[in-house]
């Protein structure tokens, strides 16, 4: 019988926030994948493009890009880059500038 | 083999030399009519009931790890059919039957043990949204019953009635709601399913599915490849991994519930009890234990662990409701992996690959579906064709928007 767990590095879920520095999770409120900020274009999108959008989702076991909204702080959007089997933080950006480094206005 | 009361005693008379394994450990054939990915509650139910019920045969239940060994092997053991909605109820009062003829069918002692369910009212508003699904509940052939404060009282004096901010006006009750040994399910299933020729085949993996032309030939596996015409995974909290083998997304977050057993206590909750409001519910097990929980840790995980802020929430509503639990110490915490889903209901259906078969998104409630999941999905199997209980829970209800969403929360899994 394998000893996962004994072999696992266990994290815990602290979000290095860009401009507030290390913050518990507690004070973020967890939306979900950072896809979400990729809103079809509602003149244009057909309803099998929404329904992917807005249903459907990749769920890795591994690293997830996401999305967290920083409520009890400075109210950010933030997107986090986490492993979801170890709960390992890698990254933390402020959401507006993945949208501006994609060309978006905000 | 048969249990039963004689044959204990035969045994004891003999030096219980007499006693057999519950089940076989065969090698894997190199194909089957059906195979079974996932060893657990409902993985185990389907292919009991595919060979027993549907009289199926030649049939494989692939288990990466040992069986039982996943959410079956650790859950707050509650069963109950006291949903709202149409698309749901059917189904679960389904389940809450085959629950009630269960250890007699399977010849098992699972400890079913139909001590009641309470769900405790706070407000006018909430005996009046609790009526309407004792109602909903009445018309779908379950049983359901409103408590006054003083008959709440009576079954547990020590609850705090008067705290500020919930204070216990009533509660919804189902007294055919309980509890089960959620490992005998397993067993219990695994052994009657071995009984009747199906090979339950563990430490098997599945790696990968063969699929041409738009139909499945088998999968690849630990152990190698195995073939077969109808392939149904039951894998749930691993779904989206197992199913991406198909190149599919599915409408369904990985997330963590946490749940805890305390100390052994003396006899103090005879029936399950949840105090919604405060995300709290509790029962008793047979040893003594208090076994509770609350809500999901609310992120995407796979760690089958969670965080302390939820063990937090989950004491103080302890606590709120009932304050002598603080003297009680918390011997036992876990986190398991569920399969949330984007209306909180499940999904038994079809793909779009011929011969591959989906059942999952069973939330954090899939243990009281055991027996009607197993059934179902079983039927499903079999004839191609939805059970009657379970014709709502297909994929392309959110295309169609037939979404079967109880707390009406929307398309975000973690509010489910």
């Amino acid at each position: 019988m394998r000893f996962e767990n004994a072999k696992r590095k266990e994290s815990l879920m602290i979000i290095n926030h860009p401009i507030l520095g290390p913050r518990d999770a507690q004070e973020f409120v967890y939306l979900g994948d950072a896809s979400l900020m990729h809103r079809p274009d509602g003149m244009t999108a057909g309803i099998a493009e929404f329904h992917d959008y807005l249903y459907q989702r990749t769920n890795p076991a591994g690293l997830h890009r996401e999305l967290w909204y920083h409520e009890q702080g400075d109210r950010s959007w933030l997107v986090v880059t986490r492993d979801t089997v170890t709960h390992e933080i890698t990254s933390v950006e402020l959401a507006r500038d993945v949208a501006r480094r994609e060309g978006r206005s905000r | 083999m048969r249990y039963s009361g004689f044959r204990v005693i035969a045994e004891a008379l003999t030096g219980h030399k007499g006693w057999k394994p519950m089940w076989r450990d065969p090698a894997p054939q190199a194909a089957y009519d059906y195979i079974i990915v996932g060893g657990g509650g409902h993985g185990l139910a389907t292919a009991y009931y595919l060979a027993k019920e549907f009289k199926q045969a030649r049939i494989a239940v692939l288990e990466k790890g040992w069986l039982g060994g996943g959410n079956v092997g650790r859950n707050t053991t509650i069963i109950r059919s006291n949903y709202l909605l149409d698309g749901n109820e059917p189904f679960y009062e389904f389940s809450l039957k085959l629950w009630e003829g269960l250890e007699q069918d399977f010849n098992y002692n699972a400890m079913v043990s139909q001590r009641g369910i309470i769900n405790l009212i706070h407000t006018d508003a909430q005996r009046d949204a609790f009526t309407r699904r004792a109602n909903a509940m009445t018309l779908h052939g379950a049983d359901a019953q409103m408590l006054t404060r003083d008959q709440v009282r009576t079954l547990y004096p020590f609850l705090n009635f008067d705290n500020a901010r919930f204070p216990i006006k009533g509660a919804i009750g189902q007294k055919r709601g309980g509890t089960v040994r959620h490992d005998a399910v397993a067993w219990g299933y695994a052994r009657g399913a071995d009984m009747r020729g199906v090979d339950l085949i563990q430490n098997c993996e599945v790696t990968g599915m063969r699929i041409e032309n738009g139909r499945i030939l088998g999968v690849e596996t630990s152990r190698g490849f195995i073939g077969a015409k109808k392939v149904g995974v039951a894998v749930a909290g691993s779904s989206s991994r197992v199913m991406a083998h198909a190149g599919m997304r599915l409408p369904i977050e990985s997330h963590v519930l946490q749940a805890f057993v305390s100390e052994g206590l003396k006899p103090l909750i005879n029936g399950v009890m949840t105090f919604g409001a405060g995300h709290f519910y509790v029962s008793q097990s047979d040893k003594g234990g208090l076994v509770f929980g609350g809500d999901i840790d609310g992120y995407n995980s796979y760690a089958q662990r969670g965080n302390l802020p939820v063990i937090e929430d989950v004491a103080e509503g302890g606590m709120a409701l009932m304050p002598m639990l603080g003297r009680a110490r918390l011997l036992r915490a876990w986190g398991g992996v569920m399969d949330m889903s984007m209306d909180g209901s499940p999904i038994i259906d079809k793909t779009h690959v011929e011969g591959l078969y989906f059942n999952g998104g069973w939330c954090y409630g899939g243990f009281k579906a055991t027996p009607a999941s197993g059934w179902c999905f079983a039927h499903l199997l079999a004839r191609d064709e939805p059970h009657p209980t379970a014709t709502a829970y297909r994929f392309d209800r959110f295309l169609k928007g037939l979404m079967i969403d109880e707390k009406g929360q929307g398309a975000t899994p973690n509010l489910h």
